[in-house]
């Protein structure tokens, strides 16, 4: 690891400021999970950490029914799967912030950190997108909101901005008869990057389906957005046929890798179970 | 768990009870020194610039910018260090030839495997060290990489090593340069008579994948060249007496002027007998005249130290209608990684060491390939040679449609079996295992749901004895302390002590074992070859009859009587003639040892043993194993491990060696691999993707131990921490095959390669 400056930003407005100042060498320090690990390793090149844990924004989490949730972007996993109105409402965000590393990650790994390294095997990214997440972004010149599945570009890469950052993550209130899961597969039981993973959220409506949204990870260079999947379930009861012609159309939409952890075609059969498992599970928690 | 003493155990105080280990509190209270916490005045950082490149030629290597930045005291090279000889030393559970030694400590003119040492720096910190070894400068000329050991043994493929040739066992040589090192042969019996004798005759290949002992204690060296030319050394070793004998001659010394400190070792499994980082510290250390301390990141150590042999295996066994076993022919070729020496030898003599069968062949080839150097590994060669075979036995076994115990039970082999090596067999618990696991709760219990699947297999491995000693002292409150030359990885503290304190009749909390460096202990070979609690209790043995000989002759003098007449009890009673009044005399053991001092002075007890004979151990495995068939994941339900410990001396370490054999097996059997690109990059030197099991993949592993004494030994030991790392490959092929009818012969039986294997075309 390199000497790296390290400074405690008070405020929105000191963050973006050292961010821009520092250009590409800053980095905003969150959970410091993938960025430190980074910087060891010299994968990296950092000269500055923007620590930005003590601003109350970008830590906190509340809920009202007209806004929905909003998400420090900074807030540790153990705090989002810990509090009682994510437990209730949006349950796929418990799959994903209790299975992001282990019990000591999670009390540092942020959804901020998880959606701006940008991986594409990121756990929490896909659970974003079918939980219609907008990204709120701060930087020089104010304020602006992008959709989370307009948020990466590539490997590592993102709409981010010079002296921009991430302040928070807002959801809207599921809808009544919303349902969503997240679901990733791994060779073990724990501690290791998705081969493939996926979310499915389904409303279920007078024994249809009314609306849906499928994203599937770690089978393209960003996790994305399946419209394909949704389609073929939209409008007609789930059923074993709808459900397989959303897996076809996962299928169809991934384009992964050959890699050590996956080859191309163990990741586009993944791409169809965990579509269809995820289903088949969000609609269980739309009915419950 | 076993916690009721056993039959063997009942003539016994000590043995085959639970003591708390005498290392425990240290290790539990963070108290213990691991290579790594060892802090020294003035003490220099080093850091290793490695080869980014599979198979190069080292064209030009430029030091002097990272000499010239401030904080760097010295740079190294291989140019540095004496040219070395290619004579062969002796390390345990193997032998190294010290001009590929030095060559595998630091590259000369190319660089075999990604990640070979090509320069190390010394420096003030860290920091620098890192920031040093990236303004070094070395000029490669690309070669093509050999990274299949089928592709390597092609006359056709490029050669890793000018002038290496094919050696036979009759001595013989090759004419050309080959990329295999020896090829060996084991044969007995009539190969043809066997085959027409067989009703059936199944032949199938294997390949099996590089896999690492994953210890967590990453590589250390520390060294500090002293003013009057002599050498210290501290590392995590399993040998430090190896370290001293390697070390030595790569950097010019006599043994004698090289002092070696083994610091507690956070796991080894074979893979810390050889030297990396102490030469190169000891040549930083001498140039700079501090002492100079090097590390390895996880990365370095996946990279550049030496996992186990991959390989491509082929069998063919036949047999009668009625199971009896007829002929078995075994060809093995083993990828050694840069310079020769695969642990073929020993898997050839184990692939079908379990059974008594007439006719055999069995063929090794040892062959060089762009990949690191292996090391030993738990048994080294069997998990591999014994998968291959153990699987052939299994199919046999269904294919006959014989109980696959029953198969193996019909033609174990017995007292007096031979292997096709020519050793044969004094008494031993194959078959005391097999009905064990005949007999268990698990084998008598059914399968719960689909996709659950059976299995079970045999294992067997050699042990070894050699050379140990042991010097104890008799402290007048009674207690003893004992100083050993074996580190101690699975609890050797203990159970030698253990066996000191039987052999005295006093408690094993009364002994107090002390690790100590080479100059401190006699000569004690390896911590490996599951040899420390046979010989070093046997050392242990001979040490305590010296000091009981030496108390009673101690009794005899206070009781001015004849030490004849004096007589050690097992209860640790010294006692003597009655007086003249008729009176009985005796000592207890602290009582005397109180009046030592008094007396003529303290006692010293010692001893030095070197047995060429050992006691093998066999093992039997059970596993129950769900199939998920959408993903290709396989997740244990069930384990048993049934194994032959001779004489558990503590059952919990015994059982502890069984569980973790278990587990590493299970690891090589379901996701361990070294995962190459075609450039011989490795692309998961991480314990991210370098996938052992964890806590969370694996069952509670049920240890069923057996006790067949080992009659070579005072308290009947056998080995028993590498046998149970080999049934559990087999056992798993064939629970899967149980489960969903598909027989992988190549490992790891990961998720992608059960998915590869059963998906249709792409389409
Ligand atoms: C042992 C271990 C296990 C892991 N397991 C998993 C796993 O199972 N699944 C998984 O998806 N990940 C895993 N990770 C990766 C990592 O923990 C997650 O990606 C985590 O969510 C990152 O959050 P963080 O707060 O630590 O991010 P940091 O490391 O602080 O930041 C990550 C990146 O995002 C940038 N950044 C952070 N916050 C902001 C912001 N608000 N605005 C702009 N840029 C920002 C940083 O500069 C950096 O480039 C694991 C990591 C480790 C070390």
């Amino acid at each position: 690891m390199q000497a790296v400056k390290y400074v405690r930003a008070a405020s929105v407005d000191e963050a973006s400021r050292l961010l821009q100042e520092g250009g590409e060498g800053a980095r905003v320090l969150a959970g410091g999970t993938d960025v430190i690990v980074q910087a060891r390793e010299r994968t990296r090149e950092i000269d500055l950490f923007v620590d930005i844990k003590q601003i109350a924004e970008t830590m906190s989490i509340a809920y009202d029914a007209a806004d929905g949730l909003s998400i420090g972007a900074a807030a540790p996993c153990h705090e989002i799967y810990g509090n009682e109105t994510v437990r209730e409402l949006y349950p796929s965000l418990v799959d994903s912030t209790s299975l992001i590393g282990g019990t000591a990650i999670q009390g540092r790994a942020s959804l901020g950190g998880n959606l701006c390294n940008s991986s594409p095997a990121a756990d929490g990214i896909p659970t974003l997108i079918v939980l219609e997440a907008t990204v709120e972004i701060a930087g020089p010149n104010g304020r602006r909101s992008v959709a989370v599945e307009d948020f990466c570009t590539a490997p590592g890469r993102n709409v981010l901005e010079s002296g921009e950052f991430v302040v928070s993550l807002k959801f809207p209130t599921p809808a009544a008869g919303s349902g969503a899961r997240f679901l990733r597969f791994i060779p073990r039981n724990e501690m290791d990057i998705a081969v493939t993973n996926a979310a499915t959220q389904v409303r279920i409506e007078n024994g249809s389906v009314s609306w849906a949204r499928v994203s599937i990870g770690a089978v393209a260079p960003i996790p994305l957005l399946v419209a394909d999947a949704a389609a073929a379930l939209v409008g007609q009861p789930l059923s074993d046929e709808t459900i397989a012609a959303a897996a076809a159309a996962s299928r169809a939409a991934a384009s992964p890798i050959d890699d050590m952890r996956g080859s191309i075609r163990q990741r586009r059969h993944l791409a169809g179970v965990l579509t269809e498992r995820t289903i088949r599970q969000a609609a269980e928690r739309a009915a419950a | 768990m076993v916690t009721a003493q056993s039959e063997v155990a009942s003539q016994y105080n000590v043995i085959g009870t639970r003591p708390i280990r005498h290392d425990g509190v240290d290790k539990v209270t963070g108290a213990a020194q691991y290579g790594a916490d060892l802090q020294l005045p003035g003490m220099l950082y080093g850091r290793v610039l490695r080869s980014p490149h599979a198979h190069a030629r080292i064209v030009s290597i430029d030091t002097s910018k990272a000499a010239a930045l401030e904080g760097v005291k010295s740079v190294i090279t291989n140019a540095d260090f004496p040219r070395a000889s290619d004579d062969v030393i002796d390390t345990g559970e193997g032998s190294a030839q010290l001009n590929w030694l030095l060559d595998n400590v630091i590259a000369s003119d190319k660089a075999l495997y990604k990640g070979h040492a090509i320069a190390a720096v010394a420096a003030v910190d860290h920091h620098i060290a890192e920031d040093a070894i990236e303004l070094i400068e070395v000029e490669y000329e690309l070669l093509p990489p050999v990274l299949d050991v089928r592709d390597a043994m092609l006359d056709t493929a490029p050669k890793l090593h000018d002038g290496l040739k094919t050696g036979e066992m009759d001595g013989s040589k090759s004419d050309g340069d080959s990329n295999t090192a020896s090829h060996l042969r084991f044969a007995k019996g009539d190969m043809e008579a066997g085959f027409a004798d067989a009703d059936v005759v199944i032949e199938r290949e294997f390949v099996t994948s590089m896999a690492h002992q994953g210890y967590i204690e990453p590589h250390n060296g520390t060294a500090y060249w002293r003013a009057d030319g002599t050498l210290d050394v501290w590392t995590s070793t399993q040998g430090s007496f190896v370290v001293r004998d390697s070390v030595a001659p790569l950097v010019q010394l006599s043994p004698s002027q090289v002092k070696v400190t083994p610091m507690e070792i956070g796991g080894g499994f074979g893979g810390k007998i050889p030297v990396y980082l102490e030469p190169l510290a000891a040549i930083l250390s001498r140039n700079t005249g501090r002492p100079v301390q090097l590390t390895m990141n996880r990365e370095e150590v996946l990279l550049a130290t030496g996992p186990t042999s991959g390989t491509y295996m082929r069998v063919k066994m036949g047999a009668k209608r009625d199971g009896t076993l007829t002929a078995g022919e075994v060809y093995l070729a083993f990828e050694a990684g840069a310079y020769p020496g695969s642990p073929v030898g020993a898997g050839a003599m184990c692939a079908l060491a379990p059974y008594d069968i007439p006719n055999q062949v069995i063929d090794g080839y040892d062959v060089v390939v762009n990949k690191p150097k292996t090391a030993a590994y738990r048994a080294p060669g069997a998990p591999q040679a014994e998968f291959a075979t153990e699987a052939v036995i299994n199919e046999l076994a269904e294919q006959l449609q014989i109980d696959p115990l029953e198969l193996r039970l019909q033609n174990a082999a017995v007292e007096g079996a031979s292997r096709a090596d020519g050793f044969t067999y004094g008494v031993i618990g194959n078959v005391e295992c097999m009905q064990a696991a005949q007999d268990s709760s698990h084998w008598n219990s059914e399968l719960a749901g689909p996709n659950q699947g059976r299995g079970v297999a045999q294992g067997f491995w050699f042990n070894i004895g050699f050379e140990s000693s042991a010097y104890a002292q008799v402290n007048g409150d009674g207690t003893v302390p004992l100083v050993l030359g074996s580190t101690d990885i699975g609890g050797t503290r203990a159970s030698i002590a253990m066996q000191l304190a039987e052999t005295l009749g006093i408690s094993a909390e009364e002994v107090r074992p002390h690790v100590v460096d080479t100059n401190s202990v006699g000569y004690t070979q390896v911590t490996g070859g599951s040899r420390t609690t046979f010989a070093g209790g046997w050392a242990a043995y001979e040490c305590a009859m010296d000091i009981r000989r030496q108390m009673a002759e101690r009794a005899a003098q206070i009781w001015e009587v004849d030490a004849a007449e004096v007589e050690y009890g097992d209860d640790a009673v010294i006692r003597g003639p009655a007086d003249d009044e008729g009176n009985e005399r005796s000592f207890g053991f602290k009582e005397l040892a109180g009046q030592l001092a008094a007396s003529g002075g303290h006692i010293v007890g010692r001893a030095d043993v070197n047995k060429t004979s050992s006691g093998p151990a066999f093992a039997t495995h059970i596993v129950d194993v769900e199939v998920d068939p959408d993903t290709g994941k396989v997740d244990v339900l069930r384990y048993t491990a049934v194994q032959d410990a001779g004489t558990a001396i503590h059952p919990a370490y015994v059982e502890g060696q069984m569980q973790g054999g278990a587990a590493q097996g299970i690891g090589m059997a379901l996701n361990e691999e070294y995962y190459y690109d075609e450039s011989g990059d490795l692309k998961n030197a991480s314990l991210l993707d370098y996938r052992m099991p964890t806590a969370l993949d694996l069952p509670m592993i049920e240890p069923i131990i057996v006790e067949v004494p080992n009659p070579g030994h005072p308290y009947g030991v056998r080995g028993v921490g590498e046998v149970p790392i080999i049934p559990p490959a087999p056992a798993i092929q064939a629970a899967i095959a149980d489960a969903v009818g598909l027989r992988m012969n190549e490992l790891p039986i990961s998720p992608r390669a059960i998915l590869e294997a059963t998906l249709p075309e792409e389409g």
